[in-house]
């Protein structure tokens, strides 16, 4: 038999684990474009529902934007739908470079390759430019994808508690032998929405000789004053060796991802990276798309600046309506429940208000941290914003959290 | 090396904000708690063995190996005896 009733009843055992864990994650389908105000169905079979979308990444709000749709179907009707193969064999176009060299003008680097995603990028740069002599240091709160391309790499690895700058500083002393240090981090941590001190960063990597790799996918497009991320916004652009970054969120919301940064870097990862090798070129639409989309936010910063008075707006009025945020200067902005239960039951209960949020908690973030992720938008308004700041007090009320600090909350609904 | 291998796990792993929050002793489940996750596990199995002299096998370094000060203790006398 190809599929074994062991293999099959292992598969059950496990996913009835997860659901009895309360993790299992169900999809809620979609009936309109990306947008700050969706149609959503669920759960599944009932009636899609118009609801505010408090937990996209797509912070400038070019998803469905009319000019970027535009560029994709040019992208489409003049160059076709894929390319059937890989970059070096025959999957290069004209719009691929085209998008490299638009990307290393706006994110101030010396050169830049595409990636299928940016889990690919980060998937296949560290294997491609370390060995065995070097060392990673790498802020503990990193996204997924870089932890597995470390994994996927010979180069020792170490980490740092997050954020602290001291701890970093004791590990590069502790380096000094290897060939190669590269302190590696998020630019924006998705889930505490806390940027990483790049500035520090940039002082400790000049005083130990080391090399710095910044994921900036939740803060390219918007971070700093024109939106080139968070090493515009520490003032260090031009110092980051490996910057990644996706065009899934901000940048068009599609997919795609790159690598830019040092020259030689780039161009090893053309000839060694595996997830670049293996892997098809980005479709000409989406090439195409993010290309329009880079030339949007080249010409004008209204976009990251409504992103800007939205989030000064909810970082704001929500703590002010009773409820505990985490401090940041980004527009993810975690309201923190502390509970894993009441993450669930108060993001089902804004659903039914009209706000789809969802609650995370452990092992996505730590335990006893369990909160509820707002991501702002340029699409949302101080109306839509109002309304939705409403429904959570309504919410919040009717839990009987409004008011309470981190010890109110857990001293009436634990941990 | 009940004391050393707590100490380094109190410096090493735990934020000064919460060093009050959490009570660490032998058998505070570290892994499973969340104190100590599988990506930033690999240091304390260096400092192990620099510190002790000993290798530790891969397979051996298992996050049931590393939950509790105690089984870290009962993973490294194990070696330190070969």
């Amino acid at each position: 038999m190809a599929y074994p009733s062991v293999a099959q009843e292992a598969y059950q055992a496990e996913l009835n684990a997860i659901r009895e864990k309360g993790i299992y994650k169900e999809e809620r389908y979609i009936h309109s474009p990306q947008a700050a105000s969706i149609s959503v169905e669920f759960p599944p079979g009932q009636a899609p529902r118009r609801v505010v979308n408090l937990c996209s990444n797509n912070y400038l709000g070019l998803s469905s934007h009319p000019e970027v749709v535009a560029a994709a179907h040019r992208g489409l009707d003049e160059r076709g739908y894929g390319m059937s193969s890989v970059r070096f064999i025959c999957g290069t176009q004209d719009l691929h470079r085209q998008l490299e060299h638009a990307l290393t003008g706006f994110l101030g680097t010396e050169d830049t390759i595409l990636f299928p995603s940016c889990m690919d990028a980060n998937g296949g740069v560290f294997e491609a430019v370390l060995s065995d002599q070097d060392v990673m240091i790498a802020d503990r709160l990193v996204h997924a994808s870089i932890v597995d391309g470390m994994r996927l790499c010979k180069a020792m690895q170490d980490t740092y508690k997050h954020a602290d700058m001291k701890h970093l500083e004791q590990k590069l002393q502790d380096h000094q032998d290897k060939r190669i240090r590269l302190i590696v981090t998020d630019g924006v941590f998705s889930m505490d929405g806390d940027l990483a001190p790049l500035d520090e960063i940039v002082a400790l990597a000049e005083k130990y000789h080391a090399m710095v790799f910044v994921d900036d996918s939740h803060g390219s497009g918007f971070m700093g004053r024109t939106g080139r991320g968070v090493h515009e916004h520490f003032n260090v652009m031009g110092k980051i060796d490996i910057l990644t970054t996706t065009l899934g969120k901000a940048l068009g919301g599609a997919s795609g991802g790159c690598v830019s940064g040092r020259k030689e870097i780039v161009e090893l990862c053309r000839q060694k990276a595996r997830p670049y090798l293996f892997s098809n070129a980005v479709p000409p639409p989406i090439a195409a798309a993010a290309i329009k989309v880079l030339e949007i936010l080249s010409h004008s910063t209204e976009r990251r600046d409504r992103l800007e008075e939205n989030q000064k707006f909810w970082r704001q009025a929500v703590p002010e309506a009773g409820f505990v945020i985490k401090e940041g200067a980004s527009p993810i902005v975690p309201i923190m429940l502390f509970n894993a239960k009441l993450s669930q039951d108060i993001a089902r209960d804004l659903f039914q208000e009209g706000v789809y949020v969802i609650g995370f908690f452990f092992p996505v973030v730590a335990a006893g941290q369990a909160r509820i992720r707002t991501q702002m938008s340029a699409d949302h308004d101080i109306p839509m914003l109002k309304d939705a700041l409403q429904a959570f007090k309504k919410v919040g009320a009717k839990y009987g959290i409004l008011g309470l600090d981190k010890k109110g909350i857990i001293e009436k609904y634990g941990m | 090396m009940r004391d050393t291998i707590l100490e380094y796990i109190k410096n090493e792993y735990i934020d000064e904000d919460e060093a009050d929050e959490i009570v660490l002793d032998e058998n505070t489940p570290l892994i499973s708690s969340g104190i100590v996750d599988s990506f930033s596990m690999v240091s304390l199995k260096r400092f192990l063995e620099k510190k002790y002299g000993i290798s530790i096998p891969d397979d051996q370094a298992t996050p049931e190996a590393f939950n509790t000060v105690a089984s870290i203790m009962a993973l490294v006398s194990k070696y330190v005896k070969k």
